[in-house]
């Protein structure tokens, strides 16, 4: 049985800046990573690999350099990488994201069972965490999200039971398998690699299904299969705020400014 | 006279096959211990044998292992050195006056020789110079019981130390019965003759004298023979692997591990004895068990589970216990790193050290115990992936980011954002300040960079940086055992260097410098480092820069960091410099220079918690403190890092400031 993690390659946000005159992000030269939150969803396909014996897949769309994320994953113990990757799959928004996935693990499908898809809560890019549902809902799977604990894999029942985490409280929940799962970053602490599966990996292929292989319609894919239209991208005005003090060099300073700005601004009271 | 002639054939078996026996049994154990320990991995290769040989003969006959360690406050080496010193007379004494003279019964001509006669003179005075080394050695450890030989009153060394007191006695009685007996050698001291004379009147009858000297004489050669049995199977063996191991010495550069070959996963860290390179197997029975590495361990002191000492042990424990079922290419039956049982580091051993140094610079044998411990940090890290959890950040960040807070690259520059700075340029810029992580992101550290950036201006230097291309050195990772990391930082740092044509790097940090020069160096990186601290004292030798000896500092005490001064031996240039910029020397502090005492930051335990025991940077403090100092000279951020930690948690921070050395000359140019 399979276990599939879907994980994206993001730029790495910290280091991320905004053009200040056109308002738009500066991705030059700044380092790609695994989406944070897809750590932790490779990291939980891992885990159920370990304790179910599932073999541990990992799956993402995105350009050819996406192989180095996919090479990490290999080399924390997945056993197989697949990178959909093609030019009309650029500039896809959710719907045709998840459609590209959903057709993925169902060829995944058709060669061993799958249990599970392990998603993560959301990207730091785009942020809209959509498209682990999206795959759910296209693939006719169990759709269990913010989960951060997975209690029980009932392979006999074909049943997941997981914990979700909601604000000031937490749900359990069971459900039939097949399931997508949509993890927070609480549910683990992510593996680090050893080093002979680091060097292991350099040497495993990672599978590179384009569209001749997936023979997708290309109105489905890509910009054309993504209603989606992004108008402007722009940081907020700062409307309020200011800085206050020299903090770097004088924090004490600083801070005691702070304090009393917030209590004449009747925010603190003494 | 000869009691081995004197019993005709009968004489010669006895003498030949106790020999033999003694023999047999030293070599059949060597031959053992051999084989175990050549079940280690190759090493680095080392060339000149000539050369160390006669350097390691040196360090024997002067004892220099003892030199190392006599202190005011520890004078146990005294007690060595007239031990040892008598044993060397003593060894050459057996082979020409005993094994020649008595085994091939040429003892009636050789005892007529000069040299002969000079030699039992010397003897004369060096049996009791033995008798009082080992019985004062024996109220040291049994009766005084100095903290460094703690727990070390064991049957084993009293065995010893009675063989050692009681052998220069049987040849004492040996020579005054020879010389009762009427056949003095040419040459006589002062004991001999007087207790021959007592002899003399004791018994008349020159027959019960000859066979008092008989009994003196095979009992002194019998003895001689048990301690060569002894020597292979006691501590007394590091007589021999003791040299052994300074002859063998792993060479230059100080400081370092050894490299990895990243298509031998055997060489990934070690988890098996035999997985240790056979020098470091070498090392462990080499121990003599003097407990000066316990001494001197900052873990060990501050109450960790670390103790040096029983690191050597526990390796040669396990390659005893484990070498003969390896040999028969089983599996080992007792674990190397694991649990509290002799022979198995546990693994918080293992992360307590702090690689100061200390014990390697004062173990009398030349043990490696820091790049032991590194190894096995090697195996957890890159073999199991095990290791404290908040590495897990350190390791990521500096992979992924190439510094240790994550912080983004695009802000390296930060540092120096109000200030002028040119980028490092081959032919327009002689030298590259490498900043640092330190230097360039931390907030107090920053004022560090400014300072030898305000330095390096006064005196006209031609300097640039490389800004955000700047990546980590590495230093961490490497002592923490992540060497795969490491590998890669030092790849793509010594190829931006070679690409930017970089010849001449100065530091602020010594953990840079220490990895820029010597690490590197193991890549074949030949540029000239300098650290901040040697370059102003050059700049102040060259007249280029001018202090006005700055005043308001009040009492400057002075804190010598590992990797400048044990690692690099970089003791005087700040001492100068510091001289220079305040118009007096500074005061220092009680264990200084060579036995200075870790800040807690060293071996990657800057990222690292500390919860058990006192804190290193506590310990450190407080003798700080003791000196009532307005001001403490760091010459690193790390130790900057610890010393202001340490101050605010002791609540000193009113009364001491941390000055880093760049700051108090920038605070002085005039
Ligand atoms: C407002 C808006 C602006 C956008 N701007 C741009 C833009 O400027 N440039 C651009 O290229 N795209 C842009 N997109 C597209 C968008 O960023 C993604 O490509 C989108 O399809 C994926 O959604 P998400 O990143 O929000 O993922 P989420 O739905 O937040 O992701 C949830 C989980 O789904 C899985 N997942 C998501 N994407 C993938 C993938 N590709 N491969 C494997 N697993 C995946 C991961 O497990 C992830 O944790 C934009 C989208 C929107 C809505
Ligand atoms: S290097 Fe320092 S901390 Fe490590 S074992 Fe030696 S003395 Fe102790
Ligand atoms: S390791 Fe060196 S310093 Fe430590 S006890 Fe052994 S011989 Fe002495």
């Amino acid at each position: 049985m399979l276990v599939i993690a879907c994980v994206k390659q993001v730029p790495d946000t910290t280091q991320v800046k905004i053009d200040p005159d056109t308002g738009t992000l500066i991705r030059e030269g700044v380092p790609f990573i695994a989406n944070p939150y897809d750590t932790n969803a490779l990291e939980e396909s891992l885990r159920l690999k370990d304790k179910y014996g599932f073999r541990a897949v990992v799956i993402s769309m995105g350009p050819p350099n996406t192989v180095v994320t996919l090479r990490k994953a290999l080399a924390l113990g997945t056993d197989r990488a697949v990178l959909l990757s093609d030019r009309v799959y650029g500039g896809a928004d959710t719907l045709a994201t998840s459609f590209v996935l959903a057709e993925a693990i169902k060829r995944l499908a058709q060669e061993e069972e799958v249990a599970m898809v392990i998603c993560g809560k959301q990207t730091i890019d785009g942020d809209t965490a959509q498209v682990g549902p999206g795959i759910a809902t296209r693939l006719n799977y169990s759709q269990l999200t913010l989960v951060d604990q997975i209690l029980n894999v009932d392979l006999k029942a074909k049943k997941v039971k997981v914990r979700r985490k909601l604000e000031g409280r937490h749900e359990i929940v069971e459900a039939p398998l097949p399931a997508m799962i949509a993890v927070v970053r609480e549910i683990n602490r992510p593996r680090y690699p050893t080093v002979p599966m680091r060097l292991k990996s350099e040497i495993t292929d990672v599978s590179i299904w384009d569209n001749k292989f997936m023979n997708l319609p290309e109105e489905l894919v890509g910009l054309k299969g993504s209603p989606t239209l992004v108008r402007k991208i722009f940081s907020p005005q700062r409307a309020k705020g200011e800085i206050l003090g020299d903090g770097a060099n004088m924090p004490k300073e600083a801070a005691h400014l702070l304090i009393d700005t917030l209590i004449q601004k009747d925010i603190l009271a003494v | 006279m000869n009691p081995v002639s004197d019993l005709g054939a009968v004489g010669y078996i006895l003498f030949w096959g106790l020999t033999a026996l003694a023999a047999g049994v030293f070599l059949f154990r060597g031959y053992q211990l051999f084989r175990l320990i050549s079940l280690g991995r190759r090493s680095e290769k080392f060339g000149h044998l000539v050369k160390r040989a006669f350097t390691a003969l040196g360090h024997v006959i002067i004892q220099k292992c003892q030199f190392k360690n006599i202190t005011r406050k520890d004078r146990g080496g005294v007690s060595h050195l007239f031990i040892a010193w008598g044993f060397l007379f003593f060894v050459t004494y057996y082979f020409f006056f005993i094994i020649i003279a008595s085994g091939f019964g040429i003892s009636d001509v050789m005892e007529k020789t000069k040299i002969y006669g000079y030699y039992t003179w010397v003897m004369d005075f060096v049996a009791p110079f033995i008798v009082i080394g080992t019985l004062w050695a024996i109220i040291r450890r049994y009766i005084v019981k100095p903290a460094r030989l703690k727990g070390q009153q064991t049957a084993e060394a009293l065995i010893i130390l009675i063989t050692v007191l009681i052998h220069p006695i049987t040849h004492v009685g040996k020579i005054a019965t020879q010389i009762a007996a009427g056949h003095p050698p040419a040459g006589l001291g002062i004991l001999t003759p007087a207790l021959s004379t007592a002899v003399s009147h004791l018994y008349t009858n020159a027959a019960t004298i000859a066979k008092w000297h008989s009994f003196w004489f095979w009992s002194h050669w019998v003895f001689v023979l048990v301690v060569l049995g002894m020597i292979a199977y006691t501590r007394y063996l590091h007589i021999i692997a003791g040299a052994l191991n300074d002859l063998l010495r792993r060479t230059p550069p100080k400081g370092t591990p050894e490299r990895i070959d990243l298509n031998d996963p055997s060489s990934f860290g070690v988890d098996r004895v035999d997985n240790f390179a056979w020098k470091q197997l070498l090392d462990s029975v080499s121990c003599v068990v003097c407990g000066y590495c316990q001494e001197i361990c900052p873990a060990a002191i501050t109450g960790k589970k670390l103790n040096p000492r029983l690191v050597i042990r526990d390796i040669k424990t396990n390659m005893l216990k484990n070498g003969p079922f390896i040999t028969k290419k089983q599996a080992p039956v007792l674990p190397l790193i694991g649990n509290d049982q002799e022979g198995s580091v546990p693994e918080e051993a293992i992360w307590a050290c702090t690689t100061c140094g200390g014990c390697m610079e004062v173990c009398p044998v030349y043990i490696e115990h820091a790049w032991e411990i590194i190894d096995m940090r090697r195996h957890l890290v890159q073999m199991q992936a095990k290791f404290p959890d908040e590495l897990l950040n350190l390791f990521e960040n500096t992979e992924q980011r190439s510094n240790p807070w994550g912080i983004a690259p695009a802000d390296r520059a930060k540092w120096a954002s109000g200030i002028e700075t040119k980028p490092f340029e081959a032919g327009k810029t002689e030298y590259l300040f490498y900043v640092g992580c330190a230097g360039a992101f931390d907030a107090r550290n920053r004022h560090i960079s400014l300072a030898i950036a305000r330095i390096l201006d006064a005196a006209g230097i031609s300097w640039g940086i490389l800004g955000k291309d700047e990546l980590c050195c590495g230093d961490s990772l490497r002592r923490l055992g992540n060497e795969y990391v490491f590998d890669r930082i030092a790849k793509d740092n010594i190829k931006m260097f070679q690409d930017r044509g970089v010849k001449k790097i100065i530091t602020e940090c010594p953990h840079c410098f220490h990895t820029l020069k010597n690490d590197y160096h193991q890549y074949g990186a030949d540029w000239e480092v300098i650290h901040h601290a040697e370059f102003i004292r050059g700049l102040i030798k060259e007249k280029r820069l001018k202090l006005n000896g700055n005043g308001d500092l009040g009492k400057v005490l002075i804190h010598d960091s590992c990797y400048l001064g044990r690692h690099n031996g970089i003791y005087e240039a700040p001492r100068e410099v510091l001289a220079q910029a305040i118009n007096h020397a500074p005061t220092e502090m009680k264990r200084s220079l060579n036995r200075s005492f870790c800040c807690g930051a060293g071996g990657g335990h800057m990222w690292m918690e500390e919860n058990v025991g006192k804190r290193i940077n506590h310990e450190r403090v407080e003798e700080a403190l003791k000196e009532d100092p307005r001001t403490i000279c760091v010459c690193c951020p790390y130790c900057m890092t610890m010393f202001e930690d340490g101050i605010k948690d002791l609540k000193a921070g009113e009364k001491v400031q941390v000055l880093d050395l760049a700051e108090i000359v920038a605070q002085a140019l005039q």
